[in-house]
């Protein structure tokens, strides 16, 4: 069957290492030079673990983060939604009496229909997805110091606790939840039709209404998806230390894109993988742990990031350009 | 001066992945000379110019500049040579005054404060040059295209350019507007400087040209002088052959009627059309730009709204309000500008020829059916002779007819019962013109109602069974084979209504 062979001229693996060959050498010159730096710290089954939970909610944020830029959006708000839904559960078990269940499911709930309105407004207004989501971003902090008074809500709740502490065998929850999403995330972009669509208003939002394809659903899909990934990552994150935190993720939006964009994704649209975002996320981990590890103070860890941002991206345009 | 050699390119190579683009071409120009460059969409002219202007640089070959053999490396060092190219989009900032897009980068300053009275003089005099008169601090975006053409024009030569690159200049231009055009082209001769000239209109080179250098397919055909040839010389070495016939239709029976509209309103360029079209028959469209058709179109195809009115699929009455809707009653549309609203261009050729049929290759398998899909797109490249090296190649890669022969093949695979084309061969070379009008024949036999939007009158006037003529949202003829004519056409399409046709 020659033809077949045209069409997918390399099975998954093999493309997947050829299109991220940049990365994947980058990440693994980090490890490499953290595996003598460290004398072996860095590869303890410890840490190794600690790395992945430490990356697990940025990866989720940045799942949702690159369906959003794929459809030439951006999704400013994850950081915001992260930290309401956070809240309200703790708030709805400690102070209302919610069933610890009942509270996760509704703070969820609540984070998705915001991103749901973000879908509506982007979809249906001519407003740039910039906007409307910084304007979510101050509406849904500042809900969540209301609600709370500005105060964590202590949760210290067995029930409620255990979803962002529990193990599942050696593995963290968290880190299980990650797994789950990109295997989903994965799916839904490159083997559906709805990953289809996304691709196809990114690059050409016309020529996609033109083929009958429903931009405003798309849209509303992509940033709904992201508000739940947002609030699903709160919920968790408040679970793990045990209470909810208005203060939660400030700036984890900003670590979202840049691993995003570190994976290859074009801000401009169209072209952009989960698979490569995973990478992103590694990378800005295993750099946070490894200076971590090497005992450089934390601002330090943001200059090494920019750096390393700056150089990735670059890396991968000359790759391109030599295309 | 007037023999000396500007400009020199020779065997010329530049490679894209799978394709030459550029094979073995050489190119030369006068001080003083309009050198026309000629050929197809595809041909390799705006390569060529990119090559000059330092935008690819060619793998083989040598470009010698009054003397010099020197390959441009980048824009910048092709300014300094003296070469200037005005692109066909023009690229002026519209909220800048004349004076300043013509010193844009390069500022008259004194530490860094701009001197904004020297830059105006020296405009006026770089205008007046041209034989124009504007206030150097009028804003670019209050001008006209034509003006801001002569704009363009005064800031290449603000560089000292001495080699003006102008692709497709009269493209939106007005009759009255070329000849200014034409004089400022003059004037630039006499003054010894080469212009390079891109255009497809033939009666434009017998005007303005002194050479024309022939390519195709990538590769050098030939150069001739123009008072010594002929507009049919000119197609043969365009085309690679004597163009017997371009247009051929066939006889089809025609038999129910597909779609009836009835009155469809939608201000402001859609103020009650009616049409019938039955299997078989193809419709050509006419009318002036603005009158009405595509909007029209795009009413039937549900991508605007209607006001009032009723649409008949088959005699059965359908309420049409998204695309889907269209699609679900048999109704397909190859749109205008297959760059904007046809292709993703930036993604597969396979990726867009399924674009349309997802909803099929997806049934049953949520997550897709890779070999179901490899098939259907093996099998459209096939059938509509797409010249692509894979189907993983990107559209953008790919020439104008064969972009457009991927659209068409995108909305033919929803197996339509109304086709709406509209301009189907707008920007698309001859031989793809000859294959689109086989495609449409073969569907008017299999008894497919076509609706063909065309600005283009031997199209409309070859291809058509009938004829409709739009002027202000309305129709206001409706000619059968035997009483279309250019001349009938035109007249009602400029709204000269009932004087009778005959």
């Amino acid at each position: 069957m020659p033809l077949e062979n045209n069409i997918k001229p390399q099975n998954g693996v093999t493309r997947y290492l050829k299109e991220n060959m940049g990365t994947l050498i980058g990440l693994f010159a980090m490890c490499l030079v953290l595996s003598f730096t460290t004398n072996g710290v860095f590869y303890s089954q410890r840490n190794l673990i600690n790395v992945l939970r430490q990356v697990s909610s940025n990866a989720c944020l940045a799942f949702g983060m690159t369906f959003a830029i794929i459809t030439g959006g951006i999704d400013l708000s994850v950081g915001s939604i992260l930290a309401l839904s956070g809240t309200l559960s703790a708030g709805l078990i400690v102070h209302s009496g919610f069933e610890p269940m009942q509270a996760v499911c509704i703070a969820i709930a609540l984070g998705t229909l915001l991103g749901l309105f973000n879908g509506f407004v982007i979809a249906k207004t001519s407003i740039p997805p910039f906007i409307v989501t910084l304007a979510m971003m101050q509406i849904a902090r500042g809900a969540a110091y209301i609600y709370s008074n500005g105060q964590p809500i202590r949760a210290m709740i067995p029930e409620y606790t255990v979803i962002g502490t529990g193990y599942l065998g050696p593995i963290p929850l968290p880190v299980v939840y990650m797994v789950v999403f990109l295997i989903i995330c994965v799916l839904l972009l490159s083997k559906t039709r709805f990953g289809r669509h996304v691709y196809a208003v990114g690059g050409n939002d016309k020529a996609a209404i033109f083929s009958g394809v429903n931009v405003a659903r798309t849209k509303m899909l992509v940033y709904t998806m992201s508000g739940f990934l947002a609030a699903f990552t709160g919920v968790v994150l408040c679970a793990r230390m045990s209470s909810g935190q208005p203060t939660a993720g400030v700036g984890f939006e900003m670590d979202a894109i840049a691993a995003t964009v570190l994976g290859g994704t074009s801000m401009s649209g169209g072209v952009g993988k989960i698979g490569s975002t995973m990478i992103g996320v590694l990378i800005i981990g295993v750099l946070n742990n490894g200076l971590n590890l090497l005992g450089l103070n934390s601002f330090w860890q943001q200059i090494a990031k920019g750096v390393v941002i700056l150089l990735a991206v670059y890396v991968d345009m000359l790759k391109k350009r030599r295309k | 001066m007037a023999n000396e050699t500007l400009l020199q390119m020779k065997n010329i190579h530049k490679k894209f992945p799978g394709v030459y683009a550029l094979r073995d071409v050489n190119f030369e120009l006068k001080a003083g000379e309009v050198h026309a460059l000629l050929g197809e969409n595809g041909a390799g002219k705006s390569t060529l110019i990119k090559v000059l202007a330092g935008i690819y640089i060619p793998e083989e070959g040598e470009v010698i500049v009054k003397g010099n053999s020197h390959i441009m490396q980048n824009v910048a060092d092709s300014q300094a040579h003296g070469i200037s190219v005005i692109h066909q989009e023009l690229c002026l900032v519209p909220y800048l005054s004349i004076a300043e897009n013509i010193f844009l980068g390069r500022e008259r300053n004194v530490m860094g404060f701009i001197k904004r009275d020297t830059e105006a003089a020296e405009a006026r005099e770089l205008l007046k040059g041209l034989g124009l008169d504007f206030d150097p601090n009028t804003l670019v975006g209050e001008l006209s295209i034509a003006q801001q053409q002569m704009v363009e024009i005064a800031k290449a030569l603000s560089v000292k350019a001495d080699i003006l690159v102008m692709d497709e200049p009269t493209a939106s231009l007005t009759d009255k507007e070329t000849e200014v055009l034409f004089d400022t082209i003059r004037r630039l001769k006499s003054q010894g400087i080469g212009i390079i000239y891109i255009s497809h209109r033939m009666s434009e080179l017998f005007e303005i040209t002194d050479r024309v250098t022939i390519m195709r397919d990538g590769q050098y055909v030939g150069t001739v002088n123009t008072r010594e040839t002929t507009r049919d010389q000119l197609i043969a070495m365009m085309v690679g052959r004597e163009l017997t016939q371009l247009y051929f239709k066939d006889e089809v029976k025609p038999g129910e009627v597909v779609i009836e509209v009835k009155d469809l309103v939608n201000p402001p360029f859609v103020n009650g059309v009616s049409f019938a079209i039955r299997a078989g028959e193809i419709v050509g469209m006419s009318g002036l730009v603005g009158a009405g058709r595509s909007e029209s179109a795009h009413c039937i195809f549900g991508l605007d709204k209607l006001q009032s009115g009723e649409i008949f699929i088959e005699g059965k009455p359908v309420k049409i309000n998204s695309v889907r809707e269209a699609m679900q009653n048999g109704i397909a549309m190859v749109p205008e500008n297959r760059k904007e609203e046809g292709l993703v261009l930036i993604n597969s050729v396979g990726y867009n020829l399924t674009l349309t049929v997802l909803h099929e290759i997806f049934r049953g398998h949520p997550l897709g059916n890779p070999r179901f899909e490899g098939e259907a797109i093996s099998r459209y490249i096939k059938e509509f002779e797409i010249k692509t090296p894979t189907p993983d190649q990107l559209a953008e890669n790919l020439s104008g007819g064969n972009q457009q022969k991927i659209v068409i093949a995108k909305w033919l695979a929803t197996r339509p019962k109304l086709l709406i084309l509209d301009e189907p061969t707008r920007g698309v070379d001859v031989g793809a013109r000859a294959e689109i009008y086989g495609f449409m024949n073969e569907l008017a036999k299999q008894g497919v109602a076509i609706l063909m939007i065309s600005s283009d009158l031997p199209e409309i006037l070859n291809m058509s069974d009938r004829v409709l003529v739009m002027h202000e949202g309305k129709i206001t003829a409706n000619l059968s084979k035997n009483e279309m004519s250019q001349e009938v056409i035109m007249r009602y399409a400029t709204g000269g209504g009932n004087i009778n046709a005959a």
